[in-house]
């Protein structure tokens, strides 16, 4: 029968079906932990003297708390120094890979699986982070996940899971100058909503998702918790396939062969029918920005800030004028006028180096507004240390940035990295909620090329607005790539 | 867990759509390492308006969250439903649920219950007129009572079944530990190990300090 790529990863991962309404039980290819989602879940299994099945299929790092300076000292923040102990602790105890504070491989979880070469096709990835839908890119059929869920996870290596419904949606064409993955994403969830993929799995296709790199479509697929979808993915092909080669736990020799051979297999079929079919036509789009309090409510920053009085439907008027109310906004006013204090860049969303690469080529030899302060957080320890080879820091410091230590950040303002009340912020991260990135903050979601420019302008801008030479390139990243991985150099820890 | 058949409390009208986690519980709160103890944190930025439906007397001791469409949406903190569940809440009725907040409802012994839109509305309209109106639950009928009025909820059957046993899920995955067992063994070789665990070499990471 013909199946859909998510059907392909579910079946194949089946340890029993499930009977008379009771769910199917999948088995869990990879668990990455963090700190603030697993310690109840270790608690309990100290309380129910459980060991963890499988620590070989497990691995940790610390990231939603950990602070972006002066990371060689303890961690100011009590609280947070406890959990991340508490996560230390219990990788000791129980047997778990732990990459912390200081190690070249710490940095937000869902960089951190797929630069070790950890994340493929084929696999179920779960986290107790939301921010899991990350890894679809690959083909993995890949979910966040709440703590007794990790419990169990980590008790049994598989969850029992209800049934999903299939979505394809279909990128077709080519993007414009200056739009992104990131504005392909935001036009989908605002097209769709915050809820049109509860209960789905969306499988992203066409042309113009196929000519995105791995990192971009890891961004496309990272937020697709944001449209509500249970999970995202991509179908796996060589440019998958290019950037696993070599990484560190990435099959070798003839795992490798049969590996890529089975990967190939991991597409849609032609026949196959998805419950609910969406297309977008990329040519359309343009850089987009959220406007209010949730990730649907973005538009292309050529518009202006809805009239709620013009809205029909009456739970989103109200929900608009609440938005527009929270984020000190004017109704009909251009969005492109919006002024913003703070820049933040980073995130497991947009914090990666094709994002730092096309930052830096849109600021290099300028000075950001006076009134913005900027920080660049990269994803991983990994990160900076790419970017610090190909000097871009270097490009950031000079530009007035802040060039910080890898993790969350600002994204969700756990650690000291927040805004104050009413501080307004354009951030490459991936939620607008209220209070989000500190309470009373106002967060406007928008591309790392539309962050940039805005650092410029000190408002809500794109780069159509700068005066960068006809023959820049922005969607080209010419950086040196990631060091070639040798795999003789690998160290075992 | 414990077993839940019927309920009656305090229903709490939330006119709000798209109540994401972190309004229910935002992330400075998600510190802690403990399973309890976050009824203070709950909608910890609305409490502070004295308009809050929270902070009125005749909802105080809600036990019953009727709520706008998409609530729980975002974050998968289970911490959400440990806020709404210490702070007392017992059941939340919404006509449409983010997963992944439902899935940790269900773990956690809070109903989450789906009710058709129109039937939030109605009891919206019953708990506002008359603060303090008591909600039954009754979860073997699925309905939900306010005075001469009762809607229907959707729950599925398994979750239902859970929460009415009681029952705790990997108590019931480990009696399937043999398959399981047999699973492993056919893992194709490719299929990745964390470890014996493989990186590049050690690499001194510079801490960046604060700007002067």
């Amino acid at each position: 029968m013909a199946g859909t790529l998510a059907e392909k990863v579910w079946d194949a991962h089946l340890v029993r079906r499930g009977t008379d309404g009771s769910p199917d039980l999948l088995y869990i290819d990879l668990h990455l932990v963090h700190e603030v989602t697993s310690p109840q879940a270790f608690e309990g299994l100290r309380l129910a003297g459980r060991p963890v099945r499988r620590p070989d299929l497990t691995i940790a790092t610390e990231d939603h708390n950990t602070p972006t300076l002066d990371i060689d000292l303890p961690i100011a923040d009590l609280t947070s120094r406890t959990q991340i102990d508490t996560l230390r602790n219990n990788a000791r105890e129980f047997g778990v890979r732990i990459h912390s504070l200081g190690d070249a491989d710490q940095g937000i979880v869902h960089q951190v699986g797929p630069q070790l070469g950890l994340t493929m096709p084929g696999l179920t990835v779960v986290c107790g982070d939301s921010h899991t839908s990350t890894h679809g890119a690959f083909g993995a059929l890949a979910f966040g996940i709440g703590t007794s869920e990790v419990e169990h996870v980590l008790a049994t290596q598989t969850l029992p899971l209800a049934p999903f419904k299939t979505m394809a949606i279909n990128v077709d064409g080519a993007l414009p100058p200056g739009a992104t993955s990131k504005d392909i994403i935001l036009a989908i969830i605002a097209k769709i909503g915050t809820g049109g993929g509860q209960g789905y799995v969306l499988e992203y296709r066409g042309e113009a998702i196929r000519t995105l790199s791995m990192e971009a479509r890891m961004t496309v697929c990272n937020m697709s918790i944001e449209a509500g979808a249970r999970a995202g993915m991509i179908a796996p092909d060589d440019t998958t396939f290019e950037y696993l080669k070599g990484r560190p736990h990435a099959p070798e020799g003839a795992d490798w062969d049969a590996a890529v051979e089975y990967w190939r297999t991991l597409r849609s079929d032609d026949d196959a029918v998805f419950d609910t079919e969406v297309t977008l036509h990329a040519s359309d789009l343009e850089p987009f920005v959220t406007w209010g309090t949730n990730p649907g409510q973005g538009l292309p920053i050529s518009a202006t800030v809805p009239v709620p009085a013009e809205i029909a439907d009456e739970s989103e008027r109200v929900a608009a004028e609440r938005a527009i109310e929270y984020m000190g906004l004017t109704p009909g006013q251009p969005l492109r006028e919006v002024p913003v204090d703070t820049v933040f860049m980073g995130s497991c969303t947009n914090g990666r180096i094709e994002d730092l690469r096309s930052i830096a080529k849109v600021v290099q030899g300028k000075q950001k507004a006076d009134s913005v302060r900027v920080l660049v957080v990269p994803a991983s320890a990994r990160v900076r240390l790419q970017a610090e080879a190909e000097g871009l820091d270097v490009i950031f410091k000079e530009f007035g940035a802040e060039w910080r230590n890898a993790g969350c950040s600002m994204c969700l303002g756990m650690n000291p990295d927040q805004l104050a009340p009413g501080e307004r912020a354009a951030s490459t991260s991936n939620r607008n909620f209220e209070g989000r990135q500190g309470k009373g903050g106002r967060t406007h979601l928008v591309s790392p090329l539309v962050a940039a420019a805005t650092a410029i302008r000190g408002t809500l801008s794109s780069v159509s607005d700068l005066d960068l030479p006809d023959d820049v390139d922005l969607t080209s990243f010419d950086g040196t790539p990631l060091a070639p991985l040798d795999p003789g150099v690998l160290v075992q820890v | 867990m414990e077993k839940f058949t019927t309920h009656t409390g305090v229903g709490v009208p939330l006119r709000r759509s798209n109540v994401d986690t972190d309004q229910i519980i935002p992330a400075v709160y998600l510190k802690r390492v403990t399973r309890t103890g976050f009824e203070d944190a709950l909608f910890a930025a609305w409490r502070s308006d004295p308009a809050f439906v929270l902070n009125q007397d005749a909802y105080t001791s809600g036990s019953v969250l009727v709520a706008g469409p998409d609530f729980g949406t975002g974050s998968s903190r289970e911490h959400a439903v440990w806020a709404l569940k210490d702070y007392g809440f017992r059941v939340v009725l919404a006509s449409r649920f983010a997963d992944i907040f439902r899935g940790n409802s269900g773990k956690q012994g809070l109903v989450a219950g789906i009710v058709a839109q129109e039937d939030i509305e109605l009891l919206w309209k019953i708990l506002e007129n008359d603060p303090g109106t008591e909600v039954t639950v009754d979860l073997a009928a699925r309905t939900a009572s306010a005075q001469d009025v009762t809607v229907s909820f959707q729950i599925d059957d398994y979750t239902r079944w859970r929460l009415m046993e009681g029952l705790d899920d990997i108590g019931l995955t480990l009696q399937h530990a043999d398959e399981i067992t047999a699973f492993e063994a056919t893992r194709a070789s490719w299929r990745p190990l964390t470890l014996p665990a493989k990186t590049l070499p050690k690499v001194e990471i510079e801490a960046a300090r604060p700007a002067r």
